[in-house]
């Protein structure tokens, strides 16, 4: 076998370390440049009439994105409300009664396959079983289309956190007659607290800035969101609308209306994953 | 002869008291496994839900226009001739640029963190580039938009026209949107992903192995390429799939930049179309009933390009027998 001198292998090694150094640095000039842009735009449109007022017409003075700041609250605070018990009960099928089962395996294959289903998809599913029935569109099923989102992501990491658990402490439970139920709900939790929390966290911050789903669903109002039964005004709808409309206030709203939800999303996963690296 | 050896009274056949019986009723926990199986049913009722909720939708354009349907291209809400082959190569086009420009890149990112950067700087950069993939895709597009679709058309398409202007590929005016500015941004958002698990795959290798190839004088480069890479080879492939299946539904940063026409061009420079970006675009607009089924249409067609992808890429991460990825 013939060697390859000595010279070249070095020049091929450093020039893929230095390829290899540049591309992470390209990664991080990216987030850097994305973050930079939707600071240095939007924070100038930021100011009390944007927090206090509903959104106005174009070239109207004033107004604000208020009543999308509270539409989104309320679907999210709904998607959660819907997700979290339904995504924290399967994951707590699959880490302690479907482990292994059959059943189990399938429900966990069909997890994985969810998570990857685009949202956009979850949206008109929503549509043709919600806001076909109703006859229009919701807020509730803007909701109901984000909890679907929710589900596999904190039934995943449910399941992790309970998994980790050591099973002795389910063995000395049960040992003294604590039912299944019971040693589930206030050891179990109890002990994985901090993983769930932060997946239930993480969740959260992904579905409060989608848009795909919300389309469909919620679709968009000029108004105060006043029933959940009706249309309702929303962050990531409005800033969809206002940047592709031709008027310049309003696109200067819509860098504002994203600079709050990046930085509203952001520092939910910030937390979120700083309260699993403490425990 | 064996001594005779008396077997244990079982659990069940202890005598119990009133008070024991009531102490482990079996009940509540019959009603909690009931409602816990029931919550994991939801995973298919979904599954089930979506694919037999876009195939009902889509009714009619599934009679009036068949398999033609994946085969034209003509797009016309006024004569009410639709056909999906556009939306199909447009988000098989931003696709493919997304892959050819992520994974390699994702490769030698996963590298540097595992390989060559110190903990400290590994820790940084790994949380950094795993931040990219919490920003809403809604950002992306309003990014992409206003500041990067403008840099691209002042600069890069400029340049690409002026050298490699002679292939059909970068030939058009400069306009910053369409299909190669969709592609780069979707390389984007899917690198955290890919890098992610490639680097979860770097560091499944073990350090016995990567030390035989050192102890033999070989270079970092030459260990990567020949041991890590060759024994996670499965793993960086299901990690492609993942971010595979990401980009081929990513829909806002998509419909903000790739121009929203319906022809199909060899130019990259040239305005496209992709089944999300169409499905945002015109869903809310579509009043005649077979408008609103042929878009229906487009998501079960993508539904089911998805659903496959998801599913070889789980049977195929499945075989490592470990979970990667970001949570």
């Amino acid at each position: 076998m013939k060697l390859r001198p000595k010279f070249q292998r070095k020049l091929v090694d450093n020039s893929v370390k230095v390829i290899s150094t540049i591309s992470a640095a390209v990664g991080i000039a990216f987030l850097v440049w994305i973050l930079f842009e939707v600071v240095s735009r939007g924070a100038s449109s930021l100011n009390i009439a944007f927090f206090t007022q509903p959104t106005a017409p174009p070239g109207i003075e004033g107004g604000g994105v208020a009543n999308a700041i509270l539409g989104t609250l309320i679907i999210t605070t709904i998607a959660t409300f819907i997700g979290v018990p339904v995504g924290v009960m399967s994951g707590v099928y699959l880490s302690e009664f479907g482990r292994a089962s059959m059943f189990g395996k399938a429900v966990r294959f069909a997890m994985n396959v969810i998570m990857g289903v685009p949202s956009i998809i979850m949206g008109m599913f929503v549509y043709s079983f919600m806001v076909v029935t109703m006859g229009r569109f919701s807020g509730i099923a803007g909701a109901v289309s984000l909890s679907i989102i929710m589900i596999p992501v904190i039934a995943r990491t449910t399941e992790d956190m309970l998994r980790l658990v050591p099973d002795s402490l389910r063995e000395s439970a049960l040992a003294v007659g604590t039912p299944y139920w019971k040693l589930t709900l206030s050891i179990l939790f109890r002990a994985a607290k901090a993983g769930m929390t932060t997946g239930i966290l993480l969740a959260v911050a992904r579905v409060s800035g989608e848009t795909a789903p919300l389309l469909f669903t919620a679709l968009n109002s000029p108004y105060w969101p006043e029933s959940i039964t009706q249309p309702t005004a929303n962050l990531t709808t409005t800033i969809f609308n206002y940047a592709m409309s031709p008027y310049a206030d309003w696109q200067e709203m819509a860098w504002g209306a994203s600079l709050v939800i990046m930085a509203g999303v952001l520092a939910t996963t910030i937390a979120a994953r700083s309260l699993s690296k403490e425990s | 002869m064996r001594a005779a050896v008396k077997a244990p009274p079982s659990y069940e056949k202890m005598p119990m008291t009133e008070e024991t019986k009531s102490k482990y009723s079996k009940t509540g926990d019959r009603i909690f496994r009931l409602i816990a199986a029931m919550c994991a049913m939801m995973a298919f009722v979904i599954i089930i839900g979506i694919f037999l909720s876009l195939v009902h939708g889509s009714e009619l354009s599934l009679k009036k226009f068949g398999f033609r349907f994946l085969i034209s291209q003509s797009w016309n809400p006024v004569t009410g001739e639709f056909g999906a082959l556009s939306s199909i190569y447009g988000t098989l086009v931003s696709t493919f640029i997304a892959m050819v420009i992520a994974v390699p890149m994702s490769l030698v990112i996963a590298l540097f963190l595992v390989e060559l950067a110190p903990p400290f700087l590994s820790k940084t950069v790994g949380y950094s580039i795993e931040l990219l993939a919490a920003i809403p895709s809604i950002i992306y597009g309003m990014w992409g938009l206003f500041v990067f679709a403008p840099f691209m058309s002042d600069h890069i398409q400029v340049f690409m026209g002026d050298h490699l202007g002679f292939l059909p590929l970068f030939q058009g005016p400069p306009m910053g949107i369409g299909m190669l500015t969709a592609g780069i941004i979707l390389a984007l958002m899917i690198l955290p992903f890919i890098s992610t698990v490639m680097r979860d795959v770097f560091l499944m290798v073990p350090p016995v192995v990567k030390e035989a190839g050192y102890g033999m004088g070989a270079t970092t480069y030459e260990v990567t390429k020949d041991v890590v890479v060759k024994y996670g080879i499965e793993g960086l492939v299901g990690a492609s799939f993942l971010g595979l299946g990401r980009a081929l539904g990513e829909t806002m940063a998509v419909t903000f930049v790739i121009g929203n026409s319906h022809a199909i061009s060899a130019s990259l420079f040239e305005p496209g179309n992709s089944i999300a970006s169409t499905l945002a675009n015109e869903f809310t607009e579509a009043s005649e009933p077979l408008y609103l089924h042929s878009l229906i249409e487009l998501g079960l067609i993508l539904f089911i390009i998805t659903f496959i992808i998801q599913a070889a890429a789980q049977i195929w991460l499945k075989r490592l027998n470990r979970d990667v990825g970001i949570r």
